[in-house]
């Protein structure tokens, strides 16, 4: 490239960006047109909720097709059936077996994991973003429809249908709250059962600190089976199991689907007065679910035991066996449902992540520059507007990630377009900072010598002063992209993919090595970033203005 | 013509006319509002009272445009722009315009000859250029459209005595080749002479004295006149 070519003005850079930008807002628009009804209602919705973002009409439009074409890039078309699941194991793998049961079924079916908690979940059920997901009836009794009469089975079914939700039958086993003891201890002391153990005072309890709190845990525990004043210690759950192998205590509460209970050789002592209430597994699904995508999760009624539920769990937690492996073995086992299973290689999932993150940082980077360099003229233009417009994105920056994550939820769902938002917003602050500077440094003899030739405004600005700012510009930009790639690994909290879903997963299965997959290549793609810019700057930024001092 | 800023007037009352065809020289102390006055007649700067007329039309907003493009101007630090080379700073108004890049490229080879400036250096950026070149860009830079008129504010104010003594000869030259209206602005009577057919004499924003040199020496309007011009001389002439 000669420097002539090399010295291109900024407004090239930009005409060129925009150019991209139409062709996918143009290929999005036909996908968009394929995926129905459902989809133009949720264009709308972006639509309203940007309209507030400011800036000219056009930049307005950009942004409104740019996130719709990210929206469709993000999640691809819709599939028929979309299976959610809790941020914890046993949802995980529950959600699988729903998934290629599903998919068995010849439907297409898409599994979007570890979504955060029973909040997020139930919300986009409602919402129609997801379409089926495992819950637990105790959950929905205590904590979803608090309340409400849900009075058994039927109770329950009917307060779900008034919000157009179904639930399947029980799937089979009930993860409860329980008290376990190492199965030896157990044998020779001859505890089966809870009124077992209250005959038992001299048995050492250490008891975790929220189920000493919980109403329905220990004092409600201790009134209901008559048990005489004893010490009983406070203890993080996880570290209650090393103390009970350890010896240091003899009995601790636990869910009764803990990997560990096995792991250890727990005996799980019979709840034989009933004290803690069933938190029966099962599906919730919307009414206007597909009847065979039904059928298929009806198989699973009764059919997945507390045992089966345990060992599927200590497979996926302690063996690092993947869920879908799991969930595929107790498919085959159980049902005689043969599903195939493509685990990906290690490389091919870095290759994936890599490819969600890299679109979401570049398409909210993308979106970011087209609103904020338009909002750094004002700024520059418009001092009395630029305080409020700074004001506004300074703002913005100060929100928490994770509070302005889940604010987007309820306008924006699950999934990239919550997570491109919040870092399109913010992008901003450093983009449209770095303009208006970038602008009120160009010198006034020049901006006068620019007017005095007859130039009109928008010429000024487009030959003259964004060429001379744009070094300016682009460190802003830049500062934008590296914050991105740390913003984006939070999306995977919400669906969005990217290098924090491998950190994500590693957290919930205490697996350094998957936490590293997830943190080495976004470090490296910041850097990668970082010398992409250096590239740009040497294209973008002309050439008189790199030169140092005259000759 | 009034210019004021806030509450303070900064020029004016004026009333001058510039002749077709004659070099008139603004002169007078720093700060006297003589570069302000050049700024009035090509609108970068509106009068607050009073009115303007070029070729017999108003200076408005509106029209400030193509009487600007009518009209060029070169200021004390070239104005050049840094991210573009000499070939192109002088381009930029033409090329803006669409004029064929042909055209465009024998107009700027022309210009180069008129102001001395050797082509080589066309295709330097500004940062690689001597302040004397760079001024001689920026004439060329003013001259490109074949303007009417010529607007230069202390064009030589910034150069060193050698430079500057070059540059003047060179564009004397040119101008008397031209033979354009100008409007020069200067602190430097030496400078006043060796260019102006007409001097204004402005002191507080306002025309002291309008004449020839001769006239000024020979029959000051008012004491500052001689002050101003004793201040001036040079001990080599005295």
């Amino acid at each position: 490239m000669t420097p002539a070519r090399a010295g291109k003005t900024i407004a090239h850079f930009a005409r060129a960006a925009a150019r991209a930008a139409a062709t996918t807002a143009a290929r999005a628009a036909t996908a968009r047109a394929a995926d129905g009804a459902r989809g133009d209602a949720r264009g709308m919705k972006r639509a309203l909720i940007l309209s507030g973002a400011g800036g000219s009409a056009r930049a307005k439009r950009a942004l409104i097709l740019l996130l719709a074409a990210a929206g469709v890039a993000g999640c691809g078309e819709r599939a028929d059936v979309v299976v959610g699941s809790k941020k914890f194991t046993e949802s995980v793998v529950l959600g699988d077996i729903a998934a290629q049961l599903v998919d068995a079924a010849g439907l297409e079916v898409e599994h979007r994991r570890e979504l955060g908690g029973t909040r997020i979940l139930w919300s986009a059920l409602l919402a129609g973003e997801i379409d089926v997901y495992p819950e637990y009836t105790g959950t929905l009794r205590e904590e979803i429809l608090a309340g409400e009469a849900t009075e058994g089975r039927a109770g329950l079914e009917q307060a779900l249908a008034r919000r157009g939700i179904r639930m399947t039958a029980p799937l089979g086993f009930n993860d409860s709250y329980a008290i376990g003891m190492r199965e030896e201890v157990a044998e020779k002391l001859g505890i089966r059962t809870l009124s077992d153990l209250a005959r038992r005072p001299e048995v050492v309890l250490g008891l975790s600190h929220e189920f000493m709190d919980r109403d329905d845990g220990w004092p409600s525990l201790k009134r209901r089976y008559h048990v005489a004043e004893r010490e009983v210690r406070g203890l993080d759950h996880d570290l209650a199991y090393r103390a009970l192998a350890s010896g240091s205590i003899q009995a601790t509460d636990l869910y009764t689907t803990d990997p560990q209970i096995k792991h250890y050789r727990l005996r799980v002592l019979e709840d034989d007065l009933h004290h803690f209430p069933p938190y029966d597994a099962v599906f919730l699904y919307r009414a206007d679910l597909d009847p065979r995508a039904v059928a298929a999760l009806g198989r699973l009624a009764g059919r997945v035991s507390g045992d089966e539920m345990i060992g599927m769990n200590a497979r996926a937690m302690i063996d690092k066996v993947e869920e879908p492996v799991v969930a595929a073995d107790f498919l085959m086992s159980d049902l005689g449902v043969s599903v195939e299973v493509e685990t990906e290689s290690r490389a091919g999932r870095i290759l994936a992540r890599t490819r969600e993150h890299l679109i979401l940082v570049l398409v909210s980077l993308l979106a970011a520059v087209l609103v904020s360099v338009p909002l750094g003229v004002v700024c520059a233009r418009r001092p009395r507007v630029g305080q409020v417009v700074l004001g506004v994105v300074e703002a913005v920056q100060t929100i928490p990630s994770m509070a302005l994550l889940v604010l987007l939820i309820p306008l924006l769902g699950i999934g990239a377009l919550p997570a491109l938002a919040a870092m399109f917003l913010y992008s901003l602050l450093p983009i449209v900072r770095s303009t208006a500077t970038g602008l009120a440094d160009v010198p006034p003899s020049l901006r006068e010598s620019a007017a005095a030739l007859g130039l009109p405004a928008g010429a000024r600005l487009r030959l003259v002063e964004l060429p001379i700012a744009s070094r300016a510009i682009l460190a802003g930009i830049k500062t934008s992209a590296v914050w991105n790639v740390a913003i984006a690994t939070i999306g995977a909290l919400i669906g969005a993919g990217g290098y924090g879903q491998p950190i994500l997963t590693g957290i919930r299965l205490d697996d350094t090595a998957l936490i590293l997959e997830g943190a080495i290549p976004a470090a490296a793609m910041a850097l990668a970033l970082r010398g992409l810019f250096e590239i740009v700057e040497r294209l973008v930024v002309p050439r008189g203005l790199r030169l140092r001092a005259a000759v | 013509m009034v210019v004021t800023y806030g509450a303070q007037r900064a020029l004016g009352p004026i009333d001058l006319e510039v002749p077709s065809g004659r070099r008139t020289v603004l002169i007078g102390p720093s700060g006297c509002g003589k570069s302000t006055l050049l700024r009035v007649l090509n609108g970068l700067v509106s009068p607050s009272a009073g009115t303007v007329r070029f070729d017999g039309a108003e200076v408005t907003p509106g029209s400030a445009l193509a009487v600007r493009r009518r009209m060029g101007y070169v200021i004390q630090d070239g104005g050049l722009f840094p991210h573009l080379t000499a070939r192109r700073n002088a381009a930029l108004m033409a090329r803006w315009l669409g004029r064929p890049a042909r055209e465009v490229e024998a107009r700027i080879e022309e210009l180069a000859d008129l102001v001395r400036l050797p082509r080589e250096l066309l295709d330097r950026f500004p940062a690689q250029l001597s302040g004397g070149q760079r001024q001689r860009v920026s004439l060329m830079r003013a001259l490109m459209l074949d303007p009417e008129v010529l607007l230069l504010d202390e064009p030589m104010g910034a150069l060193d005595p050698i430079i500057r003594y070059e540059l003047q000869e060179d564009l004397r030259a040119a101008f008397d080749k031209l033979g354009k209206t100008l409007v020069l602005v200067t602190h430097d009577i030496a400078e006043a002479w060796h260019f102006g057919h007409d001097l204004v004499l402005i002191r507080d924003g306002r025309i002291v004295q309008q004449g020839s040199l001769d006239d000024m020496v020979r029959e000051p309007a008012d004491p500052f006149v001689t002050r101003f011009l004793n201040a001036q001389r040079s001990p080599v002439t005295q």
